[in-house]
C-alpha cells in the first residue's frame, strides 16, 4: 500500500485544503471588501477617518454580543437573552456606581459578574432542566428586562464622567500619538482575539463543536455535556456584561429601556459570518467579519441618504441571503 | 488462539411485553472473531448492548478477564477494554479524526488549552498501527464511511480494547474497502484482540470468522467452528421454525397486470423489474438494507429514480411525486405509521378523509356530514376497534392504527397498496385480522405489495416473493417453491456470486 510509506511527518505536513467553511469565510470577507469600495465610490464621506471610527465604534458593541452568541449558537442552541441581559448588566453597574458609590472598576466588575450569572441560570434551565433554549432565552429576555426597569426606576442612570474614558478614551493613542483608536474598539478586538482562542485552542471550545455536532455522541464519549453547555452560557453572558460596560461608557449612561432588538442584530452578524444555526460549525473570524458587514452596510446606506426603514429592509434581505448562499453550499456539498 | 476472555452466562432481559433474551449465553477468546448470526430481531444486537451497558441486564453473569463484572454503564466497559462500532457510527462529523478519538481525554497544556500537536501525533500512531494513510486532521464528514469506520476503530484501539464487537461493519462498504477492514481484523487477532463479527453476510462469515454463534428468537441455538460448518446448514440453524403456515393456492398468472417496472434504477436500486397482477399479493422479502423500501419509496414517487419505467394498468405513467403516485391509485403504507402515516393527534374521521379532502369539500369549506358518514362507514367495514369517529388516533392501538391508514387510502381510491412491514408492533392478535384484510383487500380486486421481515409472513401471505439483496431483486419465487430456506438463499446472494453462478 502506498500510504503506508508516507511518514508520519508528510502525513501531518500543513496541507491547505479550502473546506466549505473557509469558502463562507472568505465569501463573507470579499462581501465586505466590496461594500467598502462600493461606498468609497458612490459617497466621497465615506471613506473617511471619522467615519470609519464611527463605523469602528457602531461595531463594538454588536460585535461583543456576537462573539458570545457564537459559542451559543456552534452548540446548536440559541440565546435571545442578549441584548437586556446586557442592559441589565449595566444598570447593575450603574446603580453600584451612582447610589452605592463605589469605585468604577467595581462597577465594571459587577456589569461582568452580573452577565455572567445571568448566563450561567440561563445555561442550568437549557441544560438542565431542559427548556428548549429558544423559550429558556425569551424568559430570560423578559425578566431582565423588567428586572432593568425595576433597578433603575425605569429612569436613566448617568455615571460619572471618568467611565466615559473606559470606552471612548484612547489606550493606544497614548502610546502611538496620533492614532487614537478608541478603547471600546480595543476592548473589542482583543476579546475577538481573546474568543478565537477559546474556541479553538480550549477543551470548552473542543466541546462546543462536539455539541454541536453529535450532543448525544459527545455525552456517549463521557463528556459532561450539561456541565459544558453551562459553562459555555455563561461565558456568553460575560461578554454580555462587557458589551453592556462598553455601551454605557460609551453613552455615559445605563438606559434600562434599550436593549432588546440587539440579540436579532447579533444573530445577524453571527449567521453572516457562516457559523451555522444547526450548530457544530462556526468561526470568531466569520463573527467580526459579519458584525462588520452590519454595521459598514448601515453607516454605508445611511451615508448614501437612504431612509433608515429601507437600512433596515435591506439588512434584512442580506441577513436572508446569507443564510440561503449557506444552505445552497451545503446542499452542493452533499 | 487464545484464553478465554468473556463468558456470558444465562443472560436475561425482557422489554415491556417482549422477552427479548432468554438464557442466552456466548463466550470469545483472545484473537478469535466469533460470529453472531440470526434474523432481524433474533437478539445479537440485544445481547451485545447488554455487555456493553447500553441495556442492563434482568439476569445472569458476565466474566470478563475473569472477574465477574457488575452494574454496567457504556464508559465503564468502554475503559475496561469492551468497545463496540456500532451500525450507526458515533462521531462528531464536525471535528477532525484525532479530536473524535480522543473526545473527553484530550492532552491538555495546562489543564485549559488542548495539546492539538499531542492530539494529531497520538492519532497518527494509531493509524499507522492500523496501517492506514489517514491524515488525523481531516474532518470526518469529508471521509468515506470506511474510513470513518477506521476512525472508530482506531477510537477503540486507543482504549486498548480487548473487546470489539463489530455490528454489521461491512453494510456500507465496497468490496475493496472489505478487503481492507478485514486486513485490519486480522492484524487485531494477531494483537489477541477478541472480535464479536455481527453480520448476515454467509461468504463474509465464512472468511474471516472462527466459530460462529447462532440465535434465534432471543435465544441461543448452536456455536459451531466456522471450518466445521456449510452456509445451508447455518441458514437452517437461523430460520429453523418447525411450524410452516400453509402456503396459499397461487392463480395469478392468468389475471391482468396493475403495475410493471421495468428496468428501475436509484441510487440504491439495482435494475429492478417485475410486475404485479390484479388481485395478487407479491411479497418482499430480503434482509435489513436489502432495499425493499426503497423500492416502495421510489414506485411512490418519494425517491428519485435514475432511470426505468413504471407502468400501470399497460400505460407508461411519470411519477415524481407522491402526489402523482396518489393519482395514479397508488398508496403506501409505511413501516413508521406514526410518523409518516398518521396525523395522530387528529381523530380518526380526520384521518379518514385527509388524502381525499378534495372530493370533501365544497368551495374550500368541509362538507362534514359527509366525513362523518365516510369515516364511520370504513370503521365499521375494517371492524376498525375505537369508542368512535372522534377519537383521537393517538389512542387507538397499533393494529386499528394500521386499519384508519387502510381507510385513508380505501377513501382516495387507490387500487395498488404498498404495505411496508404491515404488522411490525401489532399485537399477535390483531396480525392475523390484518391479514384476514390483506386477503380480503386482494379478493376484492385490489393489488398489493407487502415487504415484510417475517418470514412466515411473506410465506402466508403472498401469491409470489421477491427476493432482494443490496439493491437488486435476486429472485422472484412462486409462492410454490418458496420456503425460509430458498428465501434465505436468495437474500443473502451478493452480486459477485450471482454472477459466477450465471457463468456455470
Amino acid at each position: 500500500m502506498k500510504d503506508k510509506e508516507m511518514t508520519a511527518q508528510q502525513i501531518l505536513k500543513p496541507s491547505r485544503v479550502f473546506s466549505g467553511q473557509a469558502i463562507q469565510k472568505i465569501l463573507a470577507f470579499l462581501t465586505l471588501i466590496v461594500m467598502i469600495v462600493f461606498f468609497s465610490v458612490a459617497s466621497p464621506n465615506f471613506f473617511v477617518s471619522d467615519n470609519i471610527i464611527s463605523i469602528l465604534l457602531a461595531t463594538c458593541v454588536n460585535g461583543l454580543l456576537a462573539l458570545g452568541v457564537t459559542f451559543v449558537i456552534i452548540t446548536g442552541g440559541i440565546d435571545l437573552s442578549i441584548g437586556t441581559v446586557m442592559t441589565f448588566a449595566s444598570v447593575m453597574a450603574g446603580v453600584v456606581v451612582t447610589s452605592l458609590g463605589a469605585p468604577l472598576w467595581l462597577g465594571v466588575l459587577v456589569a461582568v459578574v452580573t452577565g455572567g450569572v445571568i448566563g450561567s441560570i440561563t445555561g442550568l434551565l437549557v441544560a438542565y432542566l431542559r427548556i428548549p433554549a429558544f423559550i429558556a432565552t425569551l424568559g430570560i429576555m423578559m425578566i431582565t428586562k423588567g428586572l432593568s426597569l425595576v433597578v433603575s426606576g425605569a429612569s436613566p442612570i448617568y455615571f460619572p464622567a471618568e467611565y466615559k474614558e473606559i470606552a471612548v478614551g484612547s489606550l493606544v493613542g497614548k502610546v502611538i500619538p496620533g492614532f487614537s483608536l478608541q478603547n471600546g474598539v480595543l476592548i473589542f478586538f482583543v476579546m475577538a482575539i481573546l474568543a478565537g482562542v477559546i474556541l479553538n485552542r480550549t477543551i470548552l471550545g473542543r466541546y462546543n463543536f462536539a455539541i454541536g455536532s453529535n450532543t448525544e455522541a459527545t455525552r456517549l464519549s463521557g463528556v459532561n455535556v450539561a456541565g459544558w453547555l453551562t459553562a459555555i452560557h455563561t461565558l456568553s453572558g460575560i461578554f454580555c456584561g462587557i458589551a453592556g460596560v462598553v455601551m454605557s461608557s460609551r453613552l455615559g449612561s445605563a438606559q434600562p429601556a434599550l436593549g432588546q432588538g440587539y440579540e436579532l442584530e447579533a444573530i445577524a452578524a453571527v449567521v453572516i459570518g457562516g457559523t451555522s444555526l444547526s450548530g457544530g460549525q462556526g468561526t470568531i473570524s466569520g463573527t467580526v467579519i459579519g458584525a462588520f458587514i452590519m454595521s459598514v452596510l448601515t453607516n454605508g446606506l445611511r451615508i448614501m441618504g437612504v431612509k433608515q426603514e429601507w437600512q433596515t429592509v435591506t439588512i434584512g434581505i442580506v441577513v436572508i441571503l446569507a443564510v440561503f448562499i449557506d444552505i445552497y453550499r451545503r446542499k452542493k456539498q452533499r | 488462539m487464545g484464553e478465554t476472555i468473556l463468558r456470558m452466562e444465562g443472560i436475561e432481559k425482557r422489554f415491556p411485553g417482549v422477552h427479548a433474551l432468554q438464557n442466552c449465553h456466548f463466550d470469545l477468546k483472545g484473537g478469535e472473531v466469533h460470529a453472531l448470526l440470526g434474523e432481524n430481531g433474533a437478539g445479537k444486537s440485544t445481547l451485545m448492548k447488554v455487555l456493553t451497558g447500553v441495556h442492563k441486564k434482568d439476569g445472569g453473569r458476565i466474566v470478563f478477564m475473569g472477574e465477574e463484572l457488575g452494574a454496567l454503564s457504556t464508559q465503564k466497559t468502554q475503559a475496561m477494554g469492551i468497545s463496540m462500532i456500532h451500525q450507526e457510527l458515533n462521531l462528531m462529523p464536525h471535528l477532525s479524526a484525532a479530536q473524535n478519538i480522543f473526545i473527553g481525554r484530550e492532552p491538555r497544556i495546562g489543564g485549559v488549552f488542548t495539546d492539538e500537536k499531542r492530539l494529531n501525533r497520538e492519532a497518527m500512531r494509531l493509524f499507522q498501527m492500523l496501517g492506514l494513510g489517514l491524515d488525523p486532521r481531516v474532518r470526518v464528514a469529508d471521509i468515506t464511511v470506511a474510513k470513518q469506520q477506521m476512525v472508530e476503530i482506531a477510537k477503540a484501539l486507543s482504549f486498548e480494547s480487548k473487546v470489539l464487537i463489530m455490528d454489521e461493519p461491512t453494510a456500507a462498504l465496497t468490496a475493496r474497502e472489505i478487503e481492507e477492514l478485514f486486513k485490519i481484523i486480522r492484524d487485531l487477532k494477531a494483537r489477541g484482540v477478541g472480535i464479536v463479527y455481527i453480520s448476515h453476510r454467509m461468504e463474509e462469515l465464512m472468511e474471516i470468522t472462527d466459530r460462529i454463534t447462532v440465535m434465534r428468537d432471543g435465544a441461543h441455538i448452536k456455536t459451531v467452528e466456522t471450518a466445521s460448518v456449510t452456509t445451508g446448514e447455518l441458514i437452517h440453524m437461523m430460520v429453523g421454525r418447525t411450524i410452516f403456515e400453509q402456503a396459499k393456492e397461487s392463480g395469478s398468472a392468468k389475471r391482468e397486470v396493475a403495475l410493471e417496472v421495468r428496468g428501475l434504477n436509484t441510487r440504491v436500486l439495482k435494475d429492478i423489474s417485475f410486475t404485479l397482477h390484479r388481485g395478487e399479493i407479491l411479497g418482499f422479502a430480503g434482509l435489513m438494507g436489502a432495499g425493499r423500501t426503497e423500492v416502495a419509496r421510489a414506485i411512490f414517487g418519494a425517491d428519485t429514480i435514475t432511470s426505468g419505467e413504471i407502468l400501470i394498468k399497460d400505460r407508461l405513467v411519470r411519477i415524481a411525486s407522491p402526489k402523482d403516485a396518489v393519482r395514479c391509485g397508488i398508496g403506501y403504507l409505511s413501516e413508521d405509521r406514526k410518523r409518516y402515516g398518521l396525523a395522530l393527534s387528529m381523530t380518526v374521521e380526520e384521518n379518514t378523509v385527509l388524502a381525499s379532502m378534495k372530493s370533501f369539500s365544497r368551495v374550500g369549506f368541509i362538507r362534514f356530514r359527509e366525513t362523518a358518514k365516510t369515516a364511520a362507514d370504513y370503521v365499521s367495514m375494517l371492524k376498525t376497534k375505537t369508542p368512535g369517529i372522534r377519537q383521537a388516533v393517538r389512542n387507538l392501538s397499533g393494529g386499528n392504527q394500521q386499519k384508519v391508514i387502510i381507510a385513508k387510502w380505501l377513501v382516495r381510491d387507490c387500487d395498488i397498496l404498498i404495505f411496508d412491514e404491515p404488522t411490525r408492533g401489532i399485537d399477535i392478535g390483531a396480525k392475523s385480522e390484518i391479514y384476514k384484510l390483506l386477503s380480503e383487500l386482494a379478493a376484492g380486486g385490489k393489488s398489493i405489495i407487502m415487504i415484510s421481515s417475517e418470514l412466515p409472513e411473506i410465506l402466508r401471505m403472498s401469491d409470489r416473493v421477491a427476493v432482494m439483496c443490496e439493491g437488486r431483486i435476486t429472485k422472484i419465487l412462486d409462492i410454490k417453491e418458496a420456503n425460509q430456506e430458498t428465501i434465505m438463499e436468495y437474500a443473502t446472494q451478493r452480486e459477485e456470486k450471482q454472477q459466477s453462478a450465471k457463468e456455470n
